[in-house]
């Protein structure tokens, strides 16, 4: 068991019937590492996430968070873990709190430690002053903001996003982008972010690219682009999936 | 893991699905226009077509809108247990069940915490009927209406994990109108609830059959003894027994390595 690695993931494989979806993927994050995970439609993304979350369940390769197993140590591995789906789950006729304290119950949080947790994640994106409004009534980008709070109230370990910032406009998903990076940097939190907006990645990020369930490159922005001998991460990106839409 | 966070959880998520029920009063209202119809129209129109003989719970002749009130508050909880099941797959489809199954708990308890809450929803439904059955002047003896909270407990529930099971089964949530035409229907027709077990057999034996292995029936009759202030043991253990089997398939359905999202997902 080894703990100084937030997400490891061995040998992984899943099909869907006798389509597979992901072939032998192999990579780790540590803790503080912003790790973007890049890859066209239907390259085995949200698959990765399910199998992670353990929405589905593997029955080839090993999926570790923090050190726990993820199925034989569901529980610890998933106290360890926070996550933003690709779509939206907050109720929209609840309210903001209303909202955070369900999570909150369902971490075993008792009310003094919800509120001073929500209290500090809330004004950390400058949503505080809104929690007794409606989810109904905020714009998407404001509602981004919510769930990436949710995420973090019972201070994961390890943050999954998945394709956070579809359908934002600009200034909202810099927001979006730059908060996670702070959260990397300054809370030591590992990130893993689904994306297939290249414009979302830092220079010192870690960039996983997956095409057709295998991953066709692992490393530092710089490593990628020298194995692919490109100058820019889109060319990189369109040389390993051979020009497929990102 | 200790019993606090199970505790928080539980009331987490029963106090959600009340929050949600109460802001949405489209549902509030359609929960119980529906029955009220059977009660004011169907049962008035059918009172003089159908006479019912004295036989237990009752002491005296009723009417029919007395006899056809234990199947409405069952039809509500179907309608509830269907409902919920309806908004599982739409929040499997929407995402928001996957907040829910990525907490660290374990799947049954939060499939377990899911259905009491519906139950609740359901229960809160059925009080404010029989709160307006009551104002018609259909009126069971005031214990009744304490008595028949176990009993609305256990019938829910029931009702909710066969909700439960079906909404493991059902991928689309366009696939939901098959469960109206194949399961709200026959369950709640080929039951007591319109009509005694003798009335049918008089007509069918196999639809008496069908009606008294009906685990809506024994849910109804349950619910229609404990109003009464008496206690159907049969009823209870059939209802009993369809509750633990329903949620034990349900359990096995949401399994991420046996049910839904293996048929989902592959291997």
């Amino acid at each position: 068991m080894n703990t100084d690695i937030a997400l490891s993931i061995e040998d992984l494989n899943f099909s869907y019937g006798k389509k597979k979806a992901l072939d032998r993927i192999n990579f780790k994050i540590q803790p503080g590492e912003c790790t973007l995970l890049l890859g066209p439609n239907g390259a085995g993304k949200s698959t990765l996430f399910s199998l992670i979350t353990r929405l589905y369940d593997s029955r080839g390769g090993r999926i570790e968070l923090c050190g726990f197993n993820i199925k034989q140590q569901t529980r610890k591995a998933l106290a360890k873990l926070g996550v933003v789906f690709q779509q939206t789950t907050l109720d929209m006729d609840l309210t903001v709190m209303q909202n955070l304290r369900y999570h909150t119950a369902l971490h075993g949080m008792g009310r003094k430690q919800s509120m001073l947790r929500i209290q500090e994640e809330l004004e950390r994106l400058n949503m505080f002053d809104r929690r007794f409004e409606k989810i109904r009534q905020l714009n998407g980008g404001h509602r981004r903001r919510v769930e990436i709070a949710r995420a973090l109230l019972h201070k994961p370990s390890l943050l999954l996003l998945d394709e956070p910032t579809v359908g934002l406009d600009v200034p909202s998903r810099q927001d979006i982008v730059d908060h996670v990076h702070r959260l990397a940097a300054d809370e030591n939190m590992a990130v893993l972010w689904a994306s297939h907006l290249i414009d979302e990645i830092y220079p010192d990020d870690h960039v996983i690219v997956l095409d057709k369930g295998q991953i066709k490159a692992n490393g530092t922005v710089n490593e990628v682009l020298q194995l692919t001998g490109t100058s820019t991460i889109k060319d990189a990106f369109n040389r390993l999936t051979q020009g497929a839409q990102a | 893991m200790n019993i606090l966070h199970y505790w928080r959880a539980m009331w987490g998520i029963i106090g959600r699905e009340l929050r949600r029920f109460i802001t949405q009063r489209e549902r509030f209202i359609s929960a119980l226009v529906r029955p009220l119809i059977w009660l004011f129209v169907f049962a008035a129109g059918f009172r003089s077509a159908l006479g019912i003989a004295i036989s237990p719970p009752y002491e005296t002749y009723i009417l029919y809108e007395v006899y056809i009130t234990p199947g409405l508050i069952g039809m509500i909880q179907l309608f509830n247990g269907m409902q919920s099941s309806l908004s599982m797959v739409y929040d499997r489809e929407m995402g928001s069940m996957r907040i829910l199954m990525v907490c660290p708990l374990p799947r049954w308890f939060l499939l377990l915490s899911k259905l009491l809450a519906g139950t609740a929803v359901s229960i809160l439904q059925v009080y404010v009927f029989l709160g307006v059955a009551w104002l018609y002047e259909i009126q069971a003896p005031w214990q009744g209406y304490l008595w028949v909270l176990p009993a609305l407990m256990l019938s829910g529930m029931m009702l909710g994990a066969l909700g439960l099971l079906l909404s493991s089964f059902i991928k689309q949530l366009e696939n939901f109108a098959g469960v109206m035409n194949f399961v709200i229907f026959p369950m709640f027709f080929m039951s007591t609830a319109l009509y005694p077990l003798w009335k049918i057999r008089e007509s069918s034996a196999l639809l008496y059959n069908l009606a008294q292995y009906n685990p809506f029936s024994q849910a109804v009759e349950l619910i229609r003894f404990a109003l009464y202030g008496q206690f159907n043991r049969e009823a209870f253990i059939y209802t009993l027994v369809a509750f633990a089997v329903f949620m034990a398939a349900a359990i096995i359905g949401y399994n991420p390595s046996k049910g839904m999202m293996t048929g989902k997902g592959g291997a």
